[in-house]
C-alpha cells in the first residue's frame, strides 16, 4: 500500500478517463470469446497432459447415484441413512451416559463431604454443588455422548459426498416452496447448531432466499434440543418396547419430529414466498463430486474437536450460571412461595391451555440462552429441594414426571414445543449479525414461537375433544 | 426426433449424450454455466433426473452438474449419441 | 541469507500464501493439513464471506495461510470471486497457489488460467492424486508445469502425500527463487489490439501494482464489481494520505 502514488486526485481523474477507454473499445462478444479462448487452452493443456486409461471407474459415482438418487430408492435411502445416524446416536449414547452420570454423581459424593468437612455454610453448598456443579453435571453427561457420536458420524457421511444428493433429492420440494436448493445443505448444518447454521447460509447468495433459509433453520432440532427429544421419546413413546425395539421406536419418533420440522420449514418458506419474500427463485447449478471414501479417523477427530467439543464448551459457558440462577431462585422466598413457584404459577394457566404446565413453560423462557438446559431446569423445578436432580438415577425421571401429571400429550407437547419454539439466545445474536436488522430478527423469533404455540395448543384441544387423554 | 435437430437439454433423455449449440440464458447464470462447461461446442451427457423429477444431473467435462429445468431449457444442443436407459432402480 | 540464522520472515512478518480452487478440491483438507490446529476464521471486510487464515513453519521460517473461498472463476460472478480476485491482485500474496482436482481437471483449468493472468508468483498443486490413481487418471505433470511456466506439485492432501514437496516450492518461491513464465492466454487479434491499448492507460494510472493486461482485458469485458474495488482502492488510499497528514492542499480532490 505505502508504495502508492500520492497524487491521488489524478488518479482518480485517470481512472475515469481509463474507464471511458474501456466503454469505448469493449463490445458484448468479448466475454464469449475470453471464456471460450479459456476453455480451449483448458482443453488443450490437458489433451496433452492427461490421460484417461478407464473410463468405466471415471462413471463410479454415476452408478451409485443411479441407486441413492433413484425415483425409487432416493427418499427411502435417505430417511434411512437419517434413521440409521439417529439410531447410532442413541443407542450409542445410552451407556456412557449413564457411566459419565454415575461418575458425576460419585465425585459429588466427595464434593458434599468436602464442604461438610470444611464447614462451609449450606448456601455456599447449595450454589455451588447443588446449582453449579449438577447443572454442568447434567449438561455433560446428558449432551457429551450423542454428541461425540453424532457429529463424527455426521461428517462421515459428509465426507463422503451424500449431502449434496440430499439437496438434489429435495430441490424440487424447495423449488416449489421458493427457497433455494441450497436451503436443504443449510438444514443439515442445524442437526448440529443453529447458530452455527445461520452462519452457513452464506452459500445462498440471494439475500431474498438466505433470509428464508434463515427464517426456517430453527425447525430442524439442534443438538441442545435432541437430549429433549431423545429422552422424552423413550421414556413416554416406546413405553411398551424393551431393548432394541425400543431404540427403533425411539429413533423413529425423533425422526417422526425431524420430518415434521423438515414440513414445517416447507410451509413456512413457502408461505413468507407468497408475502413478506415475493420473489422468484434464483438461478442454481449444484456440483455433485464423487463419491470419495473418508479418512475414518481424520474425520471423527476433527469433527470432535471442532464441533463437539466446541458446541459443549459453548452450553457448559451458558449453563453453568443459568444453574446457579436457577438454584438461587428457588430459594429465595416471596411469601411462602419461592421465585420460582410464583412464576410457575403464573404461567401454569396458559401452559395448561398448550397442554403443559408452568414449570415446563418456565424452563422454555429460562432456557432461552441455551436450549442444553431446558430438560435440567424444568426437573430441578419439579424436586422440592429445589436444586437440580442429582444425575445418577436416569431411570427414575419418569416417576418425577408422572408425579407431577404428565401423560404421553404433555410430553409430546413439550417436544413439539421445543422442535418449533424460538431459536436459542446464540442463533438470535447470529441472525442479527448477519441481518444487521432488528425487525427480521423479531420475526424469527415470533414465526416460530406463534407456530410452536399454535400446534401445541391445537394437538391439545383435539385430544381433550377426541377424550384420547 | 431426428439426429440432427436443437432440442432443448430438458428433453434430453438419461443416457443421451448432447452438444451444446447455444444458450439463451444471460448475466451471472450464463458466465457461471460457461465457467462450469457448458460451453458451445462441449459435450454433455444426461445422466439422470432427481427422485422428484427435476433437477436432472449432467456429466460436462468429468464433473456431475445437477441443473433445475428453468436453467435447462435454455441451453440448446443436438443429440450425438448414447442410448437411453430408465433409472433401473 | 540464510534463513535459518537469520529469520527474516518470523511470526510478525511471515509469507503470506493464498490458497485458490474450485470447490471440491480438497482445499480445505489441504488448509488443514498445512496449518493443522492453527486457524482462525473471520469474515472479509465489508463481505459475508468466511476468511479463513492459518499459519505453519517450515525450515525456520512463517508463513501465513490465507484459504480463499472456493470458486470456479474469478471474473466476479458472486461475492465469493470478488474476494479471491481481491486478494490476489491487490494483497498481491507472496505465494499464490491454485489447487487442482486431479479427477477434474479439464474444469479446474478454468481457474487455474485466469489465475496465471493475473500473477506471476503462483503454484499450481493437483491435489485428489489418490482419486485420480483409483480411476486410472495419469498426469504429466513436467509437461503441464512446462507448458504453464510454473512448479507443478501433485498432492494428496488427506494422506499428506507431496506436502512436504509443496511447502518447498511454496518457500523457493516466496524467496523469489523460482523463476516463472505464467501461460498468458493469446486472444484475437482484434481483442490483443484492444487489450494493449489499454494497457497503457492502465500502466499510467496504476503503475506495475496491478497486473495492467489482466486488468485490461476485465474492464474490456466491463467486470463493474473489479470497477468498484478499484474505485475503492483509490478512496481508501486517499483517505490513508490523509490520516498520515500529507498536506492535501497540494492535491486539490475533484469534485
Amino acid at each position: 500500500m505505502g508504495s502508492m502514488n500520492p497524487s491521488i486526485p489524478s488518479k482518480r481523474n485517470s481512472l475515469n478517463a481509463l474507464l471511458d477507454q474501456a466503454q469505448t473499445l469493449s463490445s458484448n462478444s468479448i466475454r464469449d470469446e475470453i471464456v471460450s479462448q479459456i476453455h480451449q487452452t483448458g482443453s488443450t493443456v490437458c489433451q496433452d497432459t492427461v490421460r484417461y486409461t478407464d473410463e468405466n471407474k471415471m462413471m463410479r459415482s454415476e452408478k451409485l447415484d443411479r441407486i441413492l438418487t433413484s425415483k425409487v430408492w432416493g427418499f427411502p435411502i435417505m430417511l434411512a441413512l437419517l434413521g440409521i445416524v439417529f439410531w447410532i446416536t442413541i443407542a450409542g449414547a445410552n451407556v456412557p451416559s449413564a457411566m459419565l452420570a454415575d461418575f458425576f454423581g460419585w465425585i459429588e459424593g466427595y464434593l458434599t463431604l468436602a464442604f461438610h468437612a470444611l464447614h462451609a455454610p449450606d448456601w455456599l453448598h447449595g450454589v455451588l454443588v447443588l446449582g453449579l456443579y449438577r447443572g454442568l453435571s447434567w449438561v455433560v453427561s446428558v449432551m457429551l455422548p450423542p454428541m461425540a457420536i453424532f457429529f463424527p458420524v455426521f461428517a462421515l457421511l459428509e465426507n463422503f459426498g451424500y449431502l449434496p444428493r440430499v439437496a438434489f433429492n429435495m430441490d424440487r420440494l424447495f423449488k416449489g416452496a421458493g427457497g433455494h436448493g441450497k436451503q436443504s445443505l443449510t438444514m443439515a448444518m442445524g442437526f448440529g447448531c443453529n447458530a452455527a447454521a445461520i452462519m452457513s447460509t452464506r452459500i445462498i447468495e440471494s439475500p431474498r432466499e438466505r433470509m428464508m433459509a434463515i427464517l426456517t433453520n430453527n425447525f430442524v432440532p439442534c443438538n441442545g434440543r435432541w437430549p429433549t427429544l431423545i429422552l422424552l421419546s423413550s421414556l413416554f413413546m416406546a413405553t411398551g418396547f424393551a431393548g432394541g425395539a425400543q431404540t427403533l421406536v425411539t429413533a423413529s419418533v425423533v425422526m417422526g419430529m425431524v420430518l415434521l420440522g423438515i414440513v414445517v420449514t416447507l410451509a413456512v418458506s413457502w408461505a413468507l414466498s407468497k408475502t413478506a419474500l415475493k420473489g422468484v427463485p434464483t438461478h442454481y447449478t449444484l456440483e455433485l463430486p464423487p463419491y470419495r471414501r473418508p479418512k475414518l479417523w481424520d474425520t471423527i477427530l476433527r469433527a470432535s474437536i471442532d464441533k463437539s467439543l466446541f458446541v459443549l464448551k459453548r452450553a457448559v459457558i451458558i449453563a453453568a450460571p443459568a444453574g446457579v440462577i436457577t438454584w438461587i431462585l428457588a430459594n429465595i422466598d416471596v411469601g411462602n412461595l419461592s421465585v420460582l413457584e410464583h412464576v410457575v404459577a403464573f404461567l401454569d394457566p396458559f401452559a395448561k391451555a398448550l397442554g403443559m404446565d408452568g414449570f415446563i413453560l418456565m424452563a422454555f423462557i429460562l432456557g432461552l440462552p441455551a436450549n442444553e438446559i431446558v430438560l435440567p431446569i424444568l426437573l430441578m423445578g419439579y424436586l422440592s429441594t429445589g436444586a437440580m436432580l442429582e444425575v445418577d438415577n436416569l431411570n427414575e425421571l419418569k416417576q418425577i414426571f408422572l408425579d407431577h401429571g404428565w401423560t404421553w400429550l404433555t410430553a409430546l407437547n413439550m417436544m413439539l414445543f421445543s422442535l418449533l419454539h424460538y431459536p436459542c439466545g446464540t442463533t438470535l445474536v447470529n441472525i442479527y449479525k448477519e441481518t444487521k436488522s432488528a425487525k427480521w430478527t423479531f420475526l424469527s423469533f415470533l414465526i416460530p414461537t406463534v407456530i410452536a404455540i399454535g400446534v401445541t395448543f391445537a394437538t391439545t384441544q383435539i385430544a381433550h375433544a377426541m377424550g384420547w387423554v | 426426433m431426428s439426429q440432427s435437430s436443437i432440442i432443448p437439454l430438458t428433453e434430453g433423455l438419461p443416457g443421451q449424450r448432447i452438444r451444446i449449440h447455444h444458450m439463451t440464458l444471460e448475466g451471472t447464470m450464463r458466465r457461471r454455466l460457461l465457467d462450469l462447461g457448458f460451453v458451445p461446442g462441449s459435450e454433455v451427457k444426461v445422466l439422470q433426473r432427481s427422485p422428484l423429477g427435476d433437477p436432472v444431473a449432467f456429466r460436462v467435462i468429468h464433473t456431475t452438474i445437477a441443473l433445475r429445468k428453468e436453467e435447462s431449457s435454455q441451453i440448446f444442443g443436438e443429440i450425438i449419441g448414447g442410448e437411453y436407459h430408465e433409472s433401473t432402480h | 541469507m540464510n534463513p535459518r540464522t537469520n529469520p527474516k520472515h518470523s511470526q510478525k512478518n511471515p509469507f503470506r500464501i493464498a490458497l485458490a480452487g474450485n470447490p471440491n478440491t480438497g482445499k480445505s483438507t489441504l488448509f488443514n493439513a498445512l496449518t493443522g490446529l492453527r486457524q482462525h476464521t473471520g469474515n472479509w471486510p465489508g463481505k459475508t464471506v468466511i476468511h479463513a487464515e492459518g499459519s505453519y513453519q517450515y525450515d525456520g521460517d512463517a508463513y501465513t495461510v490465507i484459504d480463499l473461498p472456493g470458486t470456479y472463476s474469478l471474473y466476479s460472478n458472486s461475492a465469493d470471486e470478488e474476494v479471491a480476485r481481491d486478494c490476489i491482485i491487490f494483497e498481491k500474496p507472496d505465494v499464490t497457489v491454485v489447487v487442482l482436482d486431479a479427477t477434474a481437471m479439464e474444469r479446474n483449468m478454468n481457474l487455474a488460467l485466469q489465475v496465471l493472468e493475473m500473477a506471476d508468483r503462483v503454484v499450481l498443486c493437483i491435489n485428489l492424486m489418490d482419486e485420480a490413481k483409483k480411476k486410472g487418471i495419469y498426469i504429466n505433470e513436467k509437461s503441464l508445469s512446462k507448458k504453464l511456466g510454473v512448479p507443478v506439485v501433485k498432492t494428496s492432501a488427506r494422506n499428506r502425500d507431496g506436502l512436504d514437496r509443496l511447502q518447498k516450492v511454496i518457500q523457493e518461491m516466496a524467496y523469489g527463487r523460482t523463476k516463472t513464465n505464467p501461460y498468458r492466454i493469446r486472444y484475437s487479434d482484434e481483442l490483443e489490439e484492444k487489450i494493449s491499448a489499454l494497457e497503457e492507460s492502465v500502466t499510467s494510472t496504476f503503475g506495475d501494482r496491478l497486473p495492467a493486461r489482466w486488468v485490461a482485458l476485465r474492464l474490456l469485458d466491463g467486470d463493474q464489481s473489479l470497477i468498484d474495488s478499484l474505485h475503492q482502492r483509490i478512496e481508501l488510499h486517499r483517505k490513508e494520505v490523509h490520516n498520515h497528514g500529507v498536506d492535501e492542499s497540494l492535491y486539490p480532490v475533484e469534485a
